[in-house]
């Protein structure tokens, strides 16, 4: 098959351990060198905290697996050095497309607010993001990649972890204050610690080929119901970079995996979708059914699950990978206070809250979007047909339509963090919604975007000139105070006037912002004892 | 608002041969997408998920216990 990719051999490092006794113990071992754990990795680093991270490999993923990266993960990546990069190597695209049987029944623009410096949404290999968090994290002294490093073994302690690891140059244990698991859905370290992991698993078989060719098909993405070419299922046609194409066709129930993927089977089905003439190349197959569950508890002791290791969803959505990600920007900040003890343990539940609310909300939408694809009785796909007939003529049915609803952020509404709202405010930005990323002017006139000028710690914004010794702290926790405004000294000044629009920030507004950038409070005017409150609330102190 | 379950329709014997004669030329699997097709712009109609919800309880067959 064609390989556009070069795949890195990351070098196996013989450990310590295996020459020099006694058993070492680290605060943070992360297992799986997946987008999760080095995001992981990296945020832990961002924050001076050392991690361990293994991976029983020594390559980045092969094949291109996750394809669509959204808005919010790219800010998170942003934030830790590398979102620029993916969204200028990334395609970005905008426009989807809906086929019924011959014919186009309905197009969606993703319609991107102007004024955030990151795209919607971009496509782009597993591969490459993995490459370039790789270099991140090699670059930073505070990770220690671990490859071929497997955890066969795990035993909890009353405050720790000893992990066994299994390795070319033979086995060794290892303690662990903290275990973040990211080794994904079929979770090794979950099996160790007897995790449940209940859901769904839908019967119908998916092959998954990526295609090099110069096609001149836009950078958009196309799904097909009952389409022409593949009577009777559905297909999805999505660019990657580099001229690489995913394509992604249901086989229905009884298709045998192994038969599916070879070749001759694969590129007569590629040439009836494409053109006889249309020259293509494999790059990847795989053939695979879909599940959506989720573990029990986020939290098993000392030992923490983030990722698909956490849940697993179907790809329509876009919502594995993307959600993956927040996972670990929930977690990274947290873990950190918890370790550093300036935040009691309880913290770490608040993680499992929140991830545990956004998985649900994943798992909803990806079970919705997967029954509409693969209807399971014959009265479903009636309906579902009707849907896309109706749709071609009346609006009202092109909203029924579930090709995939693509991953937005889940808000922590209900999360014990917030401290909720005793004054008016129009909009969005509720306690627990990612904040929105409007451009700014920095103190030094220089065009700069807020989610920057935000960073990685609490922050209070204040709309308007802020009191003299505005910062405030809850024991070893400072909130730095950003000011917008015209005034003397404003740290950011909001040239469009978005971010006051964005925030409903009429001068004298204050905003309490979580080290991930999530909204933990806001009131109408600044008081001291509340904005410690709501500090010490967010600390779950 | 909740489902209208007493006559609503003037000319019931008028609505009801229109019905059956609406689907008269129509072999099975061609009435059966009408119907469907005919749920979902009725559904449309009303919008109110709570008479909506009542409907569909409404339709369910009986159960015999």
């Amino acid at each position: 098959m064609h390989q556009p990719f070069n795949y890195p051999d990351y070098p196996y490092r013989r450990s310590p351990e295996l020459t020099e006794g006694p058993t070492r113990r680290y605060p943070v071992v992360i297992v799986g060198a997946g987008p999760v754990g080095l995001t992981a990795a990296l945020d832990f680093a961002m924050r001076g905290q050392p991690v361990v991270v293994l991976d029983d490999n020594n390559t980045v993923s092969v094949g291109s697996r996750a394809v669509c990266y959204a808005k919010r993960p790219l800010e998170i990546w942003d934030r830790l050095g590398c979102g620029q990069w993916l969204a200028d190597k990334g395609v970005n695209w905008k426009i989807g497309k809906v086929f019924f049987r011959e014919g186009l029944i309905y197009s969606f623009d993703l319609l991107p607010q102007p004024g955030h410096k990151m795209p919607a949404m971009i496509n782009l290999q597993q591969y490459y993001l993995e490459h370039t968090l790789v270099e991140h994290c090699t670059a930073r002294p505070e990770v220690d990649l671990r490859w071929k490093h497997k955890v066969v073994g795990l035993a909890q302690q009353d405050d720790h972890v000893r992990l066994t690891l299994d390795t070319p140059d033979g086995r060794f244990d290892l303690l662990a204050d903290w275990v973040i698991a990211c080794d994904g859905a079929g979770s090794a370290v979950r099996g160790m610690v007897g995790a449940d992991f209940a859901g769904q698993v839908f019967q119908d078989r998916f092959l998954i080929a990526d295609v090099v060719m110069k096609a001149g098909f836009p950078p958009e993405r196309w799904f097909w119901f009952d389409p022409p070419f593949h009577r009777g299922q559905s297909v999805l046609l999505h660019k990657q970079c580099d001229d690489v194409w995913r394509i992604d066709f249901q086989l229905g129930r009884d298709a045998d995996p192994e038969l599916e993927k070879q070749p001759e089977r694969v590129i007569p089905r590629l040439r009836a979708m494409l053109g006889q003439d249309t020259e293509f190349e494999l790059e990847w197959v795989s053939v695979y059914q879909f599940a959506c569950r989720r573990i029990d508890q986020f939290r098993h002791g000392r030992v923490v699950f983030a990722g698909d290791s956490a849940h697993q969803v179907s790809p329509f959505g876009a919502r594995g990978a993307n959600t993956g990600v927040q996972d670990a920007d929930n977690l990274a900040w947290k873990l950190k206070l918890v370790i550093d003890g300036a935040a009691p343990p309880a913290l770490i539940d608040s993680y499992a809250e929140e991830r545990t609310f956004a998985a649900d909300d994943n798992l909803l939408n990806s079970t919705r979007a997967t029954d509409f694809i693969t209807p399971k009785s014959k009265a479903s796909l009636l309906f579902r047909n009707a849907v896309l007939e109706l749709a071609q003529d009346h609006a009202f049915a092109r909203v029924l339509i579930n090709s995939g609803r693509l991953s937005t952020p889940t808000p922590y509404v209900h999360s014990r963090l917030n401290t909720p709202d005793e004054d008016e405010f129009r909009g969005v930005m509720a306690p627990g919604t990612p904040c929105a990323d409007a451009p700014v002017l920095r103190s030094d006139a220089a065009p700069g975007w807020l989610l920057n000028a935000l960073g990685d710690d609490f922050v209070l914004l204040c709309f308007g000139e802020p009191p003299p010794h505005a910062a405030l702290a809850h024991g070893a926790v400072s909130a730095r105070l950003l000011s917008v405004g015209d005034h003397p000294g404003a740290d950011l000044r909001d040239p469009e006037g978005l971010l006051e629009q964005r925030f409903d920030g009429r001068r004298g507004t204050v905003y309490l912002i979580r080290p991930d950038q999530h909204v933990a409070a806001r009131w109408r005017a600044f008081d001291a004892a509340k904005i410690r409150a709501a500090l010490a609330r967010c600390l779950a102190a | 608002m909740a489902l209208i379950l007493t006559p609503n329709i003037p000319d019931p014997d008028g609505f009801y041969a229109e019905l059956i004669d609406s689907q008269r030329d129509l072999d099975e699997p061609q009435a059966a997408m009408m119907n469907a097709r005919l749920v979902l712009l009725l559904a449309n109609h009303v919008g109110d998920r709570t008479v909506l919800r009542e409907a569909l309880a409404a339709a369910r067959p009986k159960s015999r216990d």
